[in-house]
């Protein structure tokens, strides 16, 4: 009986859950369309949205029946929902003395080990923050450890869904950089040392069954060692801040021991010095394309002309290092393009280069039939810092536009001045 | 013209210790005349500002935004001896330099009241950190100029996004922080070549977390209260300072002879506030830290200029305009202390719609390269949230409304007939992402052309580095 009733419950709460997701069919008509996908730009066409997933797109109107709601695009531009590149979205709601701040490690024992997915929260207020910017999902890993390994980090959606994690263990991130030799014996000499032993140690760990009892004498702690096998099998993508000219020879080199590596460096002030062979070795590229002052003398060479150049070697170029303000991404993308790179690269290192990255751009980055429905509709050209997202689809369903921060917004607006500010409900 | 007060002051005192000298030869009289008057030299580190070489330059066919409210299309601008000799659709200089501006816009060169280049200067080094005193809560003693390196390569970076003034202070760990300067952005071999000539003086002070957290286990404060009594003892302090001083030179010229009080380097800072010549730019971020801070300054009856940050201003932008008071803002940084967690897009705007003075700001020395494209920002998300201001308006928010922030609105800050040459030429509407500074002028000399590499201005720094004269 009980058994029963708890089954029909499950059922109930299953259709219902699903329900809000296939609740609506919505077509976006009129607008300029940038598919990022074969069909490329298409103006005055139609995006069809069903079970939260692209139905199709197609270029001019279409016959309509009433199923669906329409988003009149006339005069706007609609894109895939954008992808924050490299965040700690959902691990940190105020960084500084504001109690436990999930995105740093304070005496941790989990090095590589170390999971964003058992930490990240899906009421975070960042979250609306950022979606109603046009950002609809992100990958998000932890911004500041102890050691040279910043852990697995996990892909998240920006939809209202209690269980952000769309792809937990989803890559790897490590500092190689001065951050990373500063903890590691404060010199490159321990520092690139250290991490080739470690993909050595995964190398042979790969072959054994871990228990409690396993003999293990690795440098590494069981946990940590386990965390690094999928990386040297190639599986989990290895993410790799960096910034020098020669620190990024280093890495290429690395990958000629470990053929496997799925290499992406983040940061790589110093990129454009070594733009072909990054482009041979196949590795993509997240950066900050406004970073053009000599932080430290790794990044001497740093300059506004970096994506440009990266691109111009053929370089898969992500933009977008950030939390709080990724939503600026899309000025920083638009910097770049004032600066040389391409609008088209400018758009896609914010949807498709990152979603070839993490390896999910069979499901994001491109408005294509089958593709899971994020799509924004903007005011206007979303490189430029006028525009603004008029319309954000996530997972097929339209969020409000709508954060604590319009919320504060419209209860100053319209504050009632008899009354204490508390009493003003925006 | 508190320069030249000052400087005759300082000649008085010399001219007295002269004559005491003198009158000391064998005179037995003199033991009982009075001892030289003892005058402080308020200027003891004066400008050596000499601006770049220039000549008469006509820019023509320009879309005019005048910094002050107004645009003009169609414009024409001429400079001349480092001033701005005519505005209008038709001026006739037949023997300037004519640069068509078909197509681009001019607009007066950018102030940033907020920047830390050079006191914080890159290289990111412990070697390079000199900006915050943080030795004990009040250090008013301290003059940034002091510790600016003019080899920032933060300032070349600054000019190529039209900067043209800016004011650099001590951070925010203390409660009072120490002396602000303003430079112009023309960096030469000896900080006093970059000194904004006859610029007054600023001094920092901090609101909130900062120094409670820096002091907390230092001896305090602890508290925003602690906070709030350090203000207070250091204004009383500086009130009994400037008493002595009072009371000194009333002896003296009543025919006394007093001896002169200590100098006290502190309290000097502190007494320059109280008589009105250093102007207090304080960093703040909550209302009710602000709404406190108006209370302490009106019961020690001196001048707030700034609210630095100000990220609530938007909480209280009414009594921000009843108390004169300007708030220099981000346009979205929010959210990384608790203090700015209530940070909206809107602030600027919403500041600026209550007659408040709203200037935009960096704190940065990436945000300083685009205060432009900040502008814009708070522009069209005010414009969304249906408070429109016409770009010209908002336009004053990184230019005329600094200018007055800092005391300098009467040399700049507005594309007006007599103001000193400081002019950008943008390649296309300086609130798009894709516009650039072409051409930035400073006191009429071409200190920045980008299509010209060869000319471009480079540190000593960044010499025989990696990237030299590269596209920065």
């Amino acid at each position: 009986m009980s058994k029963l009733t708890l089954s029909a419950i499950a059922a109930v709460t299953a259709m219902t859950l699903s329900g809000t997701v296939m609740a609506e069919k919505i077509a976006i008509t009129g607008g300029t369309v940038h598919t990022m996908a074969a069909k490329g730009t298409l103006e005055n066409a139609t995006v069809l949205i069903e079970n939260g997933i692209i139905a199709d797109v197609v270029s001019g109107g279409v016959n309509l029946d009433g199923s669906y709601r329409i988003i009149d695009a006339k005069g706007k531009v609609v894109t895939p929902g954008l992808i924050g590149a490299y965040t700690s979205l959902g691990l940190v709601e105020v960084p500084s003395w504001a109690g436990i701040n999930d995105s740093s490690t304070k005496d941790a024992k989990y090095t590589a080990a170390l999971d964003a997915s058992d930490a990240i929260s899906p009421d975070t207020t960042l979250r609306n923050i950022t979606r109603i910017e046009g950002f609809t999902s992100a990958a998000s890993v932890l911004g500041y450890t102890e050691t040279l390994y910043k852990g697995r980090g996990a892909i998240i959606t920006l939809s209202d869904d209690q269980t952000p994690v769309t792809h937990k263990q989803a890559f790897m991130a490590v500092d190689l950089s001065s951050h990373g030799a500063e903890k590691t014996g404060g010199t490159r000499a321990e520092l690139w040392g250290t991490f080739r032993n470690a993909l050595n140690e995964a190398k042979f760990a790969a072959n054994l069954k871990f228990t409690p009892q396993t003999e293990w004498h690795g440098e590494l702690s069981k946990a940590n060692v386990q965390a690094l096998v999928p990386v040297v099998s190639g599986k989990m993508p290895l993410l790799v801040h960096v910034h020098s000219a020669s620190d990024i020879r280093r890495v290429i080199e690395l990958t000629s021991d470990y053929k496997k590596l799925n290499v992406t460096l983040v940061g790589a002030a110093e990129g454009w010095r070594v733009a072909n062979e990054i482009a041979t070795a196949g590795f993509s590229v997240i950066l900050n394309p406004e970073s053009n002052l000599p932080y430290g003398f790794e990044q001497s060479g740093a300059t506004l002309a970096n994506a440009a150049r990266l691109e111009k070697a053929g370089v898969n170029i992500a933009i977008g290092i950030n939390t709080h303000n990724i939503r600026l991404a899309t000025q920083h993308a638009g910097n770049a393009v004032a600066n040389g790179l391409s609008w088209q690269a400018g758009l896609a290192s914010l949807t498709t280069a990152p979603a070839k990255i993490y390896g999910i751009d069979d499901q994001l980055g491109r408005l294509k039939k089958g593709m899971q429905a994020d799509v924004v509709v903007w005011s206007g050209d979303p490189l430029e810092v006028i525009h603004a997202p008029t319309n954000v689809i996530i997972n097929g369903e339209e969020v409000k536009l709508e954060s604590r921060q319009t919320l504060l917004r419209d209860r100053y607006l319209t504050l009632d001045t008899e009354k204490p500010q508390q009493y003003t409900r925006p | 013209m508190t320069k030249r007060k000052l400087s005759n002051g300082l000649l008085t005192g010399l001219t007295l210790v002269a004559a005491a000298t003198l009158v000391g030869c064998g005179d037995k009289e003199a033991k009982k005349e009075q001892a030289a008057f003892v005058e402080i030299n308020k200027n003891p580190f004066p400008s050596t500002y000499q601006a770049l070489p220039s000549v008469p330059t006509l820019i023509t066919n320009v879309m005019l935004i005048d910094g002050i409210g107004g645009q003009l299309e169609n414009a024409s601008v001429l400079l001349e001896n480092g001033k701005i000799k005519a505005i209008g659709n038709d001026i006739a200089a037949p023997n300037a330099k004519v640069i068509d501006g078909t197509g681009k816009w001019l607009t007066p060169g950018i102030i940033d009241v907020h920047s830390h280049l050079g006191v914080y200067a890159t290289p990111d080094t412990g070697s390079h950190s000199d900006g915050n005193e943080a030795t004990k809560p009040v250090t008013a003693a301290v003059w940034a100029e002091h510790s600016i390196w003019p080899q920032d390569p933060g300032f070349r970076r600054a000019l190529a996004g039209g900067v043209t003034s800016l004011h650099i202070l001590p951070g925010s760990a203390n409660l009072v922080g120490g002396r602000s300067v303003t430079v112009k952005n023309l960096p030469n071999r000896v900080i006093q070549d970059m000194k904004f000539p006859d610029a007054p003086y600023g001094m920092k002070m901090a609101c909130g977390e900062n120094p409670k957290r820096v002091y907390g286990k230092k001896g305090g404060p602890s508290t925003r209260m602690g906070n709030v009594a350090g203000y207070r003892q250091a204004w009383a302090d500086a009130q009994k300072y400037q008493r002595s001083w009072d009371k000194y030179k009333a002896d003296y010229d009543a025919g006394k002879n007093p001896q002169a009080p200590k100098r006290d380097l502190n309290l000097e800072t502190l007494a320059g506030v109280l008589a009105d010549e250093i102007m207090v730019h304080m960093h703040c971020y909550r209302a009710d830290d602000m709404g406190t801070m108006i209370d302490v300054m009106n019961e020690f009856d001196y001048q707030i200029a700034t609210f630095e940050h100000a990220v609530e201003g938007y909480k209280i932008a009414d009594k921000l305009a009843e108390n004169n008071i300007c708030a220099s803002m981000w346009a979205d940084w929010y959210g990384f202390k608790m203090e700015a967690y209530d940070g909206i897009r809107e602030n600027i705007p919403m500041v600026a719609k209550a007659q408040a003075c709203a200037i935009v700001h960096s704190d940065s020395d990436q945000g300083i390269q685009r205060l432009n494209q900040e502008a814009a920002k708070a522009f069209s998300d005010g414009k969304r949230a249906g408070i429109d201001f016409t770009q010209a308006q908002a336009f004053s928010w990184i230019t005329s409304n600094p200018a007055k922030a800092l005391g300098i609105f009467e040399q700049t800050g507005s594309l007006e007939v007599g103001k000193n040459a400081d002019v950008v030429l943008w390649t296309a509407d300086p609130f798009s992402t894709y516009s650039q500074a072409e051409l930035v002028f400073i006191d009429g000399g071409l200190a920045f052309d980008r299509t010209n590499p060869e000319g471009w201005a480079i540190s000593d720094f960044e010499l025989g580095q990696v990237g030299q004269g590269d596209h920065k």
